[in-house]
């Protein structure tokens, strides 16, 4: 009972890790028709330099300063290549889009081992989060506890920025129909690039607050590419009840998999991503095409 | 009142059909005899192309049946209808681009041949196939682009291709969505020599707005509006009828009294 | 009739039987000349013709059936393992074990498609993705049969006709697997050609219109992927034949990316387009990755973003249209 109990904490706490990362992808996939698997490129930035901040500058500034420099500093990078290089693809085929993606994580894993070496980066932990925490019936890590409350407020402010307000509206609009929004005066450029600014933000920030779950290192943009995508294919693009089921669910099985058959790796996972997509081809809440 | 009552071909019956809370197509009922030519006009909008999807197994009815022949075919595929002699040509064409009109009819041709997916075998050369082929293409004007491909034919020629198409699936029934939309009035003739050369006992129902074709192609009209069908009757009626005219005129119907 | 068929005439089974042959002649010559050149890298060449039967089957799948796949190398792996484990197991005629690989691929092809085809879109990609993973975990843990992470080795087989060893300078392997691409070759050419060719191409540019013409997409598909598999099979064997090492990575996420990478490099749904793709690929893989492997993952992001960026076609289409622009000169000369 106690180990069934810490096996569902960590897997809440592990798909809740998950769902930051990957709702940005699940949003630019199902919003703007991007597939942009150089998404985990942009969460391992965020990764890099919430590491680099919170050890190498050494000024005590701590970890939220870390993580709000990560976000800052990725949505940095992003935004020149999204003016370079995302903005040409948007309505290419989902072939180009991937090709393109795939080749700018390549990019992004050479150069980062180029620039801070094969091996792995740790985000040191500030005092109150790596204390265990009492909840009654357990206790869980003060850091767990964090992502799961994080995942929650993420959760909650991309679904009433969406669903609530001027920004939400303008963004469907746009993705309807985009030369009847700009003939309406919506700048539709504008707020592609901001929900890809968005979308890059959440994975700077899951990849710094995710990676305990998900250690920093040049192949993380390849390595758990494959997991972001299932979890937005799962989940069906463009929905955030969805990616959190997904994440949810997947996590859970990972999670207990590697508990209860360690030597099996990710043979369950891979299963049970097939089953689930031969069941629901479109996703758990996925739209009708 | 409905000449194809007796022993139709092709019946559908009660069939509706809402996307959301709009009705597109409202307990529509059309039967066609063998060998029939039927009309069927109507504002934009008002749900023939849908009616089409709907026969067609593109998209599921609501409710209502559709018979072809004998056979209840409301809940087949639309493969299986098509290979039951169920043909329809596409409003807005869809043709592979990188392919020529040639292809096209042979591939056509192949399928109702029961040959179109065989491995061992050539696709190009295939003698008798490619002189029908030719054949079909001459009827339409399609010669002289028979070997180019569809994406640098103009517009007018893809539309007509979607005729010799349909003309080399040799159907039972056949079902056209516009033939002559986008083709220069030059070439409608070209239509109707097609149309003319199609089998006597071939039923076909022609969408169309160029009522001068309709009236030359047509024994019976039926008039759609709102997803509802208003009239069915000779051509000669169609143009007296109030509520065919409230239809298409709004109330200048009235004014124009 | 006459007037009618008059100007088809001209065109194309002439002309296209004279660029085959053409096309032929070079890769034939091509592999000579690897052949004569480079004496001491045959091992390295046989194992670029094998992943070029793996990039041919995949443009298969994604070139004429339009179909997304990062998994290909399921079908390569499955060759190339079931070749490894009959070769240890007795079976050492050369023929029978590439024959034994175009199996396993055919028959994993058969599974992979009927569950990569129940999903269209991104679902489908993720599909592929988890069932070479999936392929991967299992070969890892069936350590007694596949040999776990440290793969199969000491695989010897036959003498090729009981005649040419397949010794340490890989000669007979070389000039055997260069026979075995020409004979893929020519079957694919023909294949591409025939109805069932035209029909993928048909799936590939718009479904719906082949469902109007009566066709059913799946179980053309699904052979294309029983097809696609026997090749990479095959190409998989040859690589268990003459390396006479199968390793975890020939039924990997990684393998299956780069083939898809060489074939848009090539130029997709053109069967020169993936020999070619390949060939360069593994060539400059060969001298930079020997440098850093990171270096060489680079260069290989910026290849394809420019390839997507300025060459959507791949090489091979963009020689050929640079060929058509040209060939187009003269003829406007004309009447
Ligand atoms: N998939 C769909 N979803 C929602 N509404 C649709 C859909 N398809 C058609 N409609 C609507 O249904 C109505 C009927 O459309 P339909 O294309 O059948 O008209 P039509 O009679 O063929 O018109 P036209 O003469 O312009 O071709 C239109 O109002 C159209 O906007
Ligand atoms: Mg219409």
């Amino acid at each position: 009972m106690q180990t069934a109990l810490s096996i569902a904490l960590d897997a809440f706490a592990y798909g809740m890790a998950l769902f930051i990362i990957c709702i940005g992808l699940s949003l630019t996939m199902g919003l703007m028709r991007l597939v942009n698997l150089a998404h985990g490129a942009f969460a391992m930035i965020g990764g890099y330099i919430a590491s680099y901040a919170a050890r190498d500058l050494g000024l005590g500034y701590g970890y939220g300063f870390g993580i709000a420099l990560a976000v800052a500093g990725t949505v940095l990078i992003a935004v020149p290549l999204e003016r370079l290089l995302f903005r040409r693809i948007y309505d290419r085929s989902a072939l180009s889009q991937v090709l393109m993606t795939i080749g700018i994580t390549f990019c992004v894993i050479g150069i980062t081992n180029y620039v801070f070496g094969p091996t792995l980066k740790t985000i040191p932990l500030p005092a109150d989060l790596a204390r265990p925490i009492d909840l009654g019936f357990r206790s869980i890590a003060g850091h767990r506890l964090f992502v799961i409350a994080s995942g929650l407020a993420v959760a909650g402010g991309l679904w009433f920025l969406i669903e609530r307000t001027g920004f939400g509206i303008k963004l469907r609009a746009a993705v309807e129909n985009a030369p009847m929004s700009r003939a309406l005066g919506v700048r539709t450029e504008l707020i592609y690039a901001a929900s890809f600014a968005l979308a890059v933000a959440l994975a700077a920030f899951g990849g710094a607050v995710g990676a305990e779950f998900l250690p920093i290192e040049p192949y993380y943009a390849l390595r758990y590419m494959v997991t972001f995508l299932v979890v937005v294919s799962v989940g069906g693009a463009g929905s955030i009840p969805g990616a959190l089921a997904a994440c949810l669910l997947l996590g859970a099985i990972d999670v207990t998999g590697r508990y209860l058959m360690p030597d099996f790796g990710n043979f369950f996972f891979y299963l049970a991503v097939i089953l689930v997509v031969c069941a629901f081809p479109r996703g758990l809440m996925g739209r009708a095409p | 009142m409905n000449p194809a009552a007796a022993s139709p071909v092709f019946a559908v019956a009660h069939l509706s059909k809402s996307f959301g809370g709009l009705k597109v197509n409202h307990d529509v009922s059309i039967a066609m005899a063998p060998g029939e030519r039927l009309a069927l006009i109507g504002p934009n909008g008002a749900g023939k192309t849908t009616f089409v999807n709907l026969v067609t197994g593109r998209i599921r009815p609501s409710a209502g049946t559709v018979r072809l022949g004998d056979e209840d075919i409301t809940r087949l595929g639309a493969v299986a209808r098509v290979r039951r002699g169920l043909v329809r040509t596409f409003q807005v064409t869809r043709l592979f681009p990188d392919m020529t009109p040639e292809e096209h009819v042979v591939m056509a041709i192949l399928q109702r041949q029961g040959r179109a997916t065989r491995i061992l075998a050539r696709f190009h050369g295939a003698g008798a196939a490619a002189d029908e082929a030719a054949d079909i293409l001459a009827t339409l004007g399609l010669t002289e682009v028979a070997r180019r491909k569809v994406v640098e034919i103009a517009y007018g020629q893809q539309r007509l291709l979607e005729i010799a198409i349909a003309m080399a699936q040799r159907p039972k029934v056949l079902l056209l969505d516009e033939p002559a939309a986008g083709v220069p009035s030059t070439d409608t003739p070209l239509i109707e020599r097609a149309l003319e050369r199609l089998p006597a006992s071939l039923a076909v129902l022609m969408i169309e707005h160029d009522m001068d074709l309709v009236f030359r192609f047509a024994r019976r009209v039926t008039v759609l509006a709102a997803g509802e069908l208003i009239f069915q009757g000779l051509p000669a009626d169609v143009a007296r009828d109030d509520r065919v005219r409230e239809a298409y005129l709004g109330s200048y119907a009235h004014a124009g009294r | 009739m006459a007037q009618a068929s008059a100007p088809m005439a001209a065109a194309t089974p002439a002309r296209d039987l004279g660029r085959d042959l053409a096309g032929l002649a070079l890769i034939l010559a091509a592999g000579l000349a690897g052949y004569w050149l480079f004496p001491d890298n045959l091992s390295f060449l046989t194992r670029l013709i094998s992943v070029a039967l793996l990039v041919l089957s995949l443009d298969l799948i994604v070139g004429y059936c339009g179909i997304a796949s990062l998994g290909q190398a399921a079908l390569y792996g499955a060759g190339a393992y079931a070749a490894g484990i009959a070769c240890l197991n007795g079976v050492t005629e050369p023929f029978l074990l590439i024959l034994i690989g175009a199996a396993a691929g055919a028959v994993t092809g058969l599974l992979m498609g009927t569950v990569m085809l129940r999903a269209h879109g991104l679902p489908q990609l993720v599909l592929s993705i988890a069932i070479v993973q999936l392929l991967h975990e299992a070969a890892n843990k069936a350590a007694w049969l596949t040999g776990g992470s440290d793969g199969l080795a000491g695989m010897v087989p036959a003498p090729l006709f009981g005649l040419f060893e397949f010794d340490l300078w890989g000669r007979a392997a070389y000039l055997f697997g260069l026979g075995l691409l020409v004979a893929v070759f020519v079957a694919l050419k023909l294949l591409v050609r025939s109805p069932f060719g035209m029909v993928c191409r048909g799936l590939k540019e718009d479904p719906l219109r082949v469902s109007a013409l009566g066709i059913s997409a799946f179980p053309v598909l699904l052979r294309m992927f029983v097809i696609s598999g026997a090749v990479a099979g095959m190409g998989g064997a040859l690589g268990a034949i003459s390396t006479q090492v199968v390793g975890l990575d020939s039924v990997s996420f990684e393998l299956s990316a780069n083939a898809l990478v060489m074939l848009v490099l090539g130029g997709l749904g053109n069967l020169y387009g993936a020999l070619i793709g390949t060939v360069v690929f593994m060539a400059v893989e060969h001298v930079v990755a020997a440098i850093d492997p990171f270096h060489w993952m680079t260069l290989v992001g910026a290849l394809l973003i420019a390839i997507v960026l300025f060459a959507p076609r791949g090489l091979s289409g963009t020689l050929d249209e640079a060929a058509r622009i040209l060939a187009r000169r003269p003829r406007r000369a004309g009447p």
